[in-house]
């Protein structure tokens, strides 16, 4: 188990700058997810970090051992780092097996190691004789998991290995895929698009936006407390309303709310509270409230909702219930909306 | 310097700045194959616009070029209307027994033009002249514009049509609007190779006592060796095929001809026939006896009147015919490798200039880079003069895009994701090359070879030019044979002519239907 670490790594396509002095360190045996838009310059990261492509500046280690720095460049053939693509990548001339041990030399090829990773990879011993697209897709990303595993790597970098996969593939694949990684307590490196995946796939989440790493930590601590509303919006539903601090917390449209993270830095030029929808509770107003419902769209097992607050400056709040609560509301109906913890409380646009 | 979010970085290899040692053997290859376009650029400089003028603006050259333009002209028109109308009856009709019409539509390629030429010249003496010219190669040559068009239209989104249907267009409406500007590429593609073989045809066009620049060159060249007005015909002949090359890729244009749509295209409804079928079925009977039963028919019949097995130049003839030929396939693929893997791996203005040679080279009449060959070997080379190895090179010359072709698209089409994920298991570059990369060629090897080899071993002017003393390949004896009027003795030459041509011509036909099926 080796620590992987980054340091102002850059790279550039022509005039078109794609990272920008992008720090990280990755502990050994532990699995991070590196989460941006498409085209944030993630895929270009891994690239980097498995030897396809040279940085233009800055360093990559790997325990000990300078990958990439200024006047150095270890090949990617030497790195000891495996990838697993989008796509598999599976070769399409080669069965499972011959897939499974193609990274491993002439004198190791004993079928057992083959075996081994296989099973770490849930995949059933009478699939090695098929060929790749005789694979279903999920078959074909545990393959090329086993296929990287089987060197006995030092670091497992994974680029959007799910994205193609159908939802309920996905997420069964994702679960035996972590499963592996952690039974091999390989270091890890994913990258995805998708917030939920990469909140829930390891130990640490960096959030990469316009090639710039702009946040890492915990899942929960980043979740909790984004360094930006887009960044808060980009992890999962946000709610961001106007806010005027209090000695106690700040005032919205939807009342006080405790302040939890304030990253104003102290500024008093006005601020906006940051909520998660699962902060918020509906009940049907009695005497008093503070939103009407403007729209009701029922989606099978829940219910959008979509609120107005009242108040001099109205804000549009969506909202989620379960299906059998959602037919108790309508169009035009007043509502009461409480807030249950504090909010994130950001400086002004 | 902005940052700003890219979709696709640009992968490692492709479009990158090539290596240098591929950059110098693809350039000392297209220095080579740029020796017959050196040739002709010679001629007129060694000997001199005022003795050239004389020998170019003649009354003779007038009749040449009349002859050679108004075959080009009516030909080319007429191997479209065929090809083109062939595939369309065979791929979106309700024509019975399409399977077995596609099949009879691509079975000339797999008879020489010259063999053509001489069915018809021994089934009826009377042809010549640019009728009968017309004849033996549109019959001989329309399966180059059938086969382009037969992928292009089994590629067609129908969606289109539909949509063409659904805003009022009736069913020429559609073809003229919709279907025929998808195919203009196929046509323009498969148009400049049959201009291209028209120009370049001697055998068939001799039988029949057809005069073009072509003809005339090698009578030229039988009379005064490599002499000036050699030189000069060549000179006009080389502009008139540059001059296609260029209008060619001009005509192209610039519009997208690609599925702009995701996921896959449904299959056509097949438009129905009904009075029109019997038409459609005498047509295609009578196009299927004129370009395969009238040669076949003859040739068998003079196998039939001589005991023309029994020579014993067949075995010998046969084997060099298969060395030269393999040979040829040979050089031809691995002279294509680099300049392939240049142009699509690391596509870029000079990739497409090397690219850009070979095709030149290959637009040239084989005479003419026979002609260049002779010279050269016997100023610079004199010791590779009438040697295997210039026959192998006019091969490679001439039929080089054949191998070019297939193996680009091959090595495109193999992911350089693929040889990443082998460096990542720990293999150094080349060797994950020869791991990953080659075994997904092989297709594209394998029908390369295919090409280039049924190209070399019909090839009748380079090699009657250059072979050494004393080689005898199946389309030299034919012809030696045949010329000779000894039709019985070149009917075992043309049957194994045939016989060796229809694995590649199954290749080709396989392949085309693949292709278009995507």
């Amino acid at each position: 188990m080796t620590t992987l670490s980054l340091t102002g790594v850059a790279k550039s396509f022509g005039r078109v700058e794609v990272l920008r002095d992008v720090s990280l360190t990755v502990p050994a045996g532990t699995r991070t997810a590196v989460v941006g838009a498409s085209g944030s310059g993630k895929s270009t990261l891994l690239r980097l970090i498995a030897g396809f492509e040279r940085a233009d500046s800055g360093s990559i280690g790997l325990g000990g051992t300078v990958l990439a720095a200024p006047g150095r460049f270890v090949a990617a053939h030497r790195r000891g780092i495996g990838y697993v693509a989008q796509d598999g990548a599976l070769f399409p001339h080669l069965t499972v097996e011959q897939n499974v041990r193609f990274g491993l030399p002439r004198r190791r090829r004993d079928p057992v190691r083959v075996r081994e990773v296989m099973e770490l990879a849930s995949l059933d011993p009478e699939l090695a004789g098929r060929y790749p697209h005789q694979l279903s897709g999920g078959q074909q990303q545990r393959v090329a998991l086993a296929r990287a595993l089987a060197p006995r790597p030092a670091v497992v970098l994974l680029d959007e290995p799910f994205s193609a996969l159908d939802t309920g593939l996905r997420d069964q694949t994702r679960q035996a895929v972590i499963d592996a990684l952690e039974a091999s307590g390989v270091t890890t490196v994913l990258v995805t698009h998708d917030h939920d995946e990469a909140l829930s796939f390891g130990r640490q989440i960096a959030v990469i936006s316009a090639g710039r790493l702009v946040q890492s930590g915990a899942p929960a601590a980043v979740f909790d407390n984004p360094v930006s509303t887009e960044i808060a919006a980009f992890l999962g539903a946000a709610i961001v309303l106007p806010a005027s601090p209090t000695s106690d917390g700040v005032d919205c449209a939807l009342g006080r709310v405790a302040v939890r993270h304030d990253r104003t830095g102290g500024s008093e030029a006005g601020a906006r509270v940051l909520l998660r929808p699962a902060q918020l509770g509906l009940s049907p107003a009695n005497g008093t409230h503070n939103a009407v419902i403007e729209d009701v769209r029922p989606r099978g097992s829940h219910a959008e909702l979509l609120l107005r607050t009242a108040g001099a400056a109205p804000a549009l709040i969506p909202l989620r219930v379960p299906a059998h609560e959602g037919s108790g509301y309508h169009a035009g109906m007043t509502v009461s909306v409480t807030v249950t913890g504090g909010g994130v409380l950001y400086p002004a646009d | 310097m902005t940052v700003t979010s890219v979709q696709t970085p640009r992968r490692a290899g492709r479009g990158s700045r090539p290596p240098a040692a591929l950059v110098v053997v693809a350039a000392a290859l297209a220095a080579v194959l740029l020796v017959p376009l050196g040739y002709v650029v010679s001629v007129v400089l060694d000997v001199g616009w005022d003795a050239l003028e004389p020998l170019i603006f003649r009354p003779r050259v007038g009749e040449l070029l009349v002859n050679t333009v108004a075959l080009v002209l009516l030909g080319v028109p007429l191997t479209v209307l065929l090809g083109v109308g062939g595939a369309w009856l065979v791929e979106r009709t309700t024509l019975p027994a399409r399977r077995f019409w596609a099949v009879v539509l691509v079975a000339p390629l797999a008879i020489p033009a010259f063999v053509s030429s001489y069915g018809w010249a021994s089934a009826v003496p009377s042809i010549h002249g640019l009728s009968g010219g017309l004849l033996v190669s549109v019959l001989a040559y329309y399966p180059l514009v059938y086969l382009p068009a037969m992928a292009a239209i089994r590629g067609l989104d129908p969606a289109l049509e539909e949509s063409a249907r659904s805003l009022g267009l009736g069913s020429w409406a559609v073809f003229g609007r919709v279907v025929l500007p998808q195919l203009r590429l196929a046509i323009l593609g498969g148009g400049l190779i049959v201009a291209l073989h028209l120009l370049a045809e001697y055998g068939a066009f001799a039988f029949i006592r057809f005069d073009t620049f072509t003809t005339a060159i090698v009578v030229q060249y039988q009379s005064t060796f490599a002499g000036p007005a050699a030189g000069a015909l060549g000179v006009v002949l080389s502009v008139l095929c540059l001059t296609l090359l260029v209008a060619e890729a001009g005509a192209r244009g610039r519009a997208r001809y690609a599925r702009v749509g995701s996921g896959a295209a449904r299959a056509a409804v097949p438009q129905r026939l009904g009075a029109f079928t019997p038409l459609a079925l005498l047509g295609l009977a009578a196009l299927g006896v004129a370009a395969v039963a009238v040669p076949l028919a003859s040739v068998v019949r003079w196998l039939a009147r001589g005991d023309g097995w029994a020579q014993p130049e067949l075995p010998s003839a046969l084997t060099q015919t298969v060395l030269l030929a393999g040979g040829g396939a040979l050089a031809a693929v691995l002279v294509a490798l680099p300049l392939a893997w240049l142009t699509a791996r690391h596509p870029g203005p000079l990739a497409r200039l090397f690219e850009g040679t070979s095709y030149v080279a290959a637009s040239l009449p084989a005479i003419i880079v026979a002609l260049a060959l002779v010279t050269v070997t016997l100023r610079v080379l004199p010791g590779l003069y009438q040697t295997a190895f210039t026959v192998v090179l006019a091969y490679v010359m001439i039929f080089l895009p054949r191998a070019l072709v297939p193996l680009r698209s091959g090595i495109a089409q193999a992911p350089v994701a693929l040889e990443e994920m082998a460096r990542s298991l720990g293999n150094p570059p080349l060797v994950a090359r020869l791991r990953v990369t080659l075994p997904l060629l092989v297709p594209s090897l394998a029908a390369g070879a295919a090409l280039v080899g049924l190209g070399a071993a019909n090839e009748l002017t380079a090699t009657l030019l250059l072979a050494p003393t004393g080689t005898r390949t199946l389309a030299t004896q034919f012809w030696s044979q045949a010329s000779a009027i000894d039709y019985p003795a070149a009917a075992p030459y043309a049957v194994l002519l045939i016989l060796l041509s229809v694995p590649a011509v199954a290749l080709m036909f396989v392949q085309s239907r693949r292709w278009g099926a995507r």
